[in-house]
């Protein structure tokens, strides 16, 4: 399988301060590829380099092409849909303006019809809560509205920042239901983020385990799931 | 009864005004956090622009239409040049360019036109309202104030541009991950606000004569009508404005006389800072510590 998504040799800086150290790792195409790591070891510093929200070195390639050098706006631009922490609700805007405004770029007008559609499919929340301010919806809602949003876009590829924070069971569940059904029906591949890590294996294809800002270990799913050390520190059994 | 009635028509009038030119600090402050206090000199300059362009002879709508668009160039200009550097540089760093600009733009003014007052010509002057309650240019600028606000609440209401302008002024990170070109967003919000000041000041010139100190006051005005709005709210501001017009006016004939004047709109700054700091439309800001 060819990598959609490749990172070589990355650092990433805040100011004075290096969050990553040389990361190498890779989503393939149309697979969901996990990174796991403590709170701060560097897992939202590298989405964040990959979409250039932070000041990084070293070779990003999306689809083969290289990204390292543009700005998020043109990367995003490219097919990779980044849902960040913290959902990145525009709180103001209604719903209808948040999933509207996700399809402005788009040349191909005449899909963002059946794209909603689709998205309704998966979020028929969301449809019933149309004119409402992003900002009252509760904090699954904003979720969903998050990757709507960035299905909205289109993309090949999705970055997702934790989207089972603060959540509830249920939701946590419906939502890495509906991930799957993107990633399987859609055919887009997901690169995720996720403290939930027993979930995460279970989505993933592939995974890597990120420490102080170093990739430490990468494998197949199933294999990290395996792993004693994996399993003492981050699936707690 | 008479007096009263005119002067809340024309305290409506100049109200329009400082809402037009609150509305223009709004639309600055919400992307940004910062007041420009610049906006009065600018749109200053540009009546100087507009009046320049009807001496050589251009038609008053023609010399409008210049002017708002050279205003709205200006403004871009101004953003891309001076404040899109200093983007993550320290708050002071960016007030004192504010400063920088009043400075600059109330010198060109008098260095370029000197410091005597001209007359500036209203194309309703000739016109007669039937009535000794308003003026006809006192409706003119409530006209082209309601007629300006309608065309940039259609704009950023249902546009792709004013949304994206919108989602860029509320968050920044989110709308780039969108796509939302934000330091374009930011420069077009400049020039807006510019091209708005603009019309307040072809608008204000006939009343008060087009001299460089023209909008020092305008300016006091227009920042009590955005207090009173709610500093984040661009109908508030409009709101505001009036509602600051139409007190100064009563106030002045009927309480302080016109020489306190201006001292009713620092009076009402402070009391909205003290008492309701959100305005009237404003939204309370809660920062998770």
């Amino acid at each position: 399988m060819a990598a959609i998504l490749e990172l070589k040799d990355v650092d990433a800086h805040y100011g004075g301060t290096q969050a990553l150290f040389g990361v190498n790792c890779a989503v393939e195409a149309g697979a969901v590829t996990t990174l796991l790591g403590a709170n701060g070891a560097g897992k939202t510093s590298t989405l964040r380099a990959i979409c250039g929200m932070v000041r990084r070195t070293g070779e990003i390639r999306f689809d083969g092409h290289r990204i390292d050098g543009k700005s998020t706006e043109d990367i995003v631009r490219m097919g990779i849909a980044h849902v960040p922490e913290g959902r990145g609700t525009f709180t103001n805007l209604t719903v209808q303006e948040n999933l509207d405004l996700a399809a402005h770029a788009r040349r191909d007008r005449a899909l963002v019809g059946e794209d909603a559609q689709r998205v309704f499919g998966y979020f028929p929340r969301l449809k019933e809560r149309l004119r409402q301010q992003a900002g009252t919806l509760s904090g699954g809602e904003q979720q969903m509205l998050a990757i709507a949003r960035s299905l909205m876009m289109r993309p090949r590829l999705m970055l997702l920042d934790e989207p089972s924070f603060g959540l509830a069971p249920l939701v946590v569940l419906e939502i890495f239901q509906i991930m799957q059904r993107i990633n399987r029906e859609d055919g887009v591949s997901i690169f995720l983020i996720e403290q939930n890590a027993a979930m995460a294996l279970d989505l993933a294809h592939d995974a890597y385990l990120v420490e102080t800002g170093r990739i430490v270990m990468s494998g197949k799913a199933a294999d990290l799931r395996d792993d004693d050390a994996i399993r003492r520190t981050y699936l707690g059994h | 009864m008479d007096l009263f009635v005119s002067q809340v028509l024309s305290g409506v009038a100049s109200g329009a005004i400082y809402g037009c030119v609150g509305l223009a600090m709004v639309m600055i402050f919400t992307s940004t956090e910062k007041i420009n206090f610049a906006q009065g000199e600018m749109a200053t300059f540009s009546t100087y622009v507009a009046w320049t362009l009807m001496t050589v002879g251009l038609p008053y709508w023609a010399a409008f239409a210049a002017t708002v668009a050279i205003s709205f160039a200006a403004g871009v200009l101004i953003q891309r040049t001076l404040l899109a550097p200093l983007r993550d540089a320290p708050e002071m760093s960016q007030v004192i360019v504010f400063f920088g600009l009043f400075l600059v733009f109330n010198s060109a003014s008098g260095a370029i036109w000197g410091y005597l007052p001209f007359d500036f010509p209203s194309p309703v002057k000739a016109f007669s309202t039937g009535t000794t309650l308003i003026g006809a240019h006192q409706l003119f600028i409530i006209l082209v104030a309601v007629l300006m606000l309608t065309l940039l609440f259609l704009f950023f209401r249902y546009t792709s541009l004013g949304l994206c302008m919108r989602a860029a002024a509320q968050n920044p990170v989110s709308a780039s991950l969108m796509g939302v070109r934000v330091g374009w967003m930011l420069a077009l919000g400049w020039g807006l606000s510019a091209a708005v000041g603009a019309v307040a000041g072809i608008m204000v010139a006939p009343v008060v004569f087009l001299e460089p100190q023209m909008m020092v006051g305008v300016l006091l005005y227009a920042f009590a009508a955005a207090l009173v709005g709610g500093i984040d709210s661009p109908p508030g501001a409009f709101v505001g404005g009036i509602i600051v017009g139409v007190l100064e006016n009563l106030v002045g004939t009927y309480l302080v006389g016109t020489d306190l004047k201006l001292t009713v709109a620092l009076v009402l700054i402070i009391a909205v800072l003290i008492f309701k700091p959100t305005g009237l439309f404003g939204s309370r800001r809660v920062a998770r510590v």
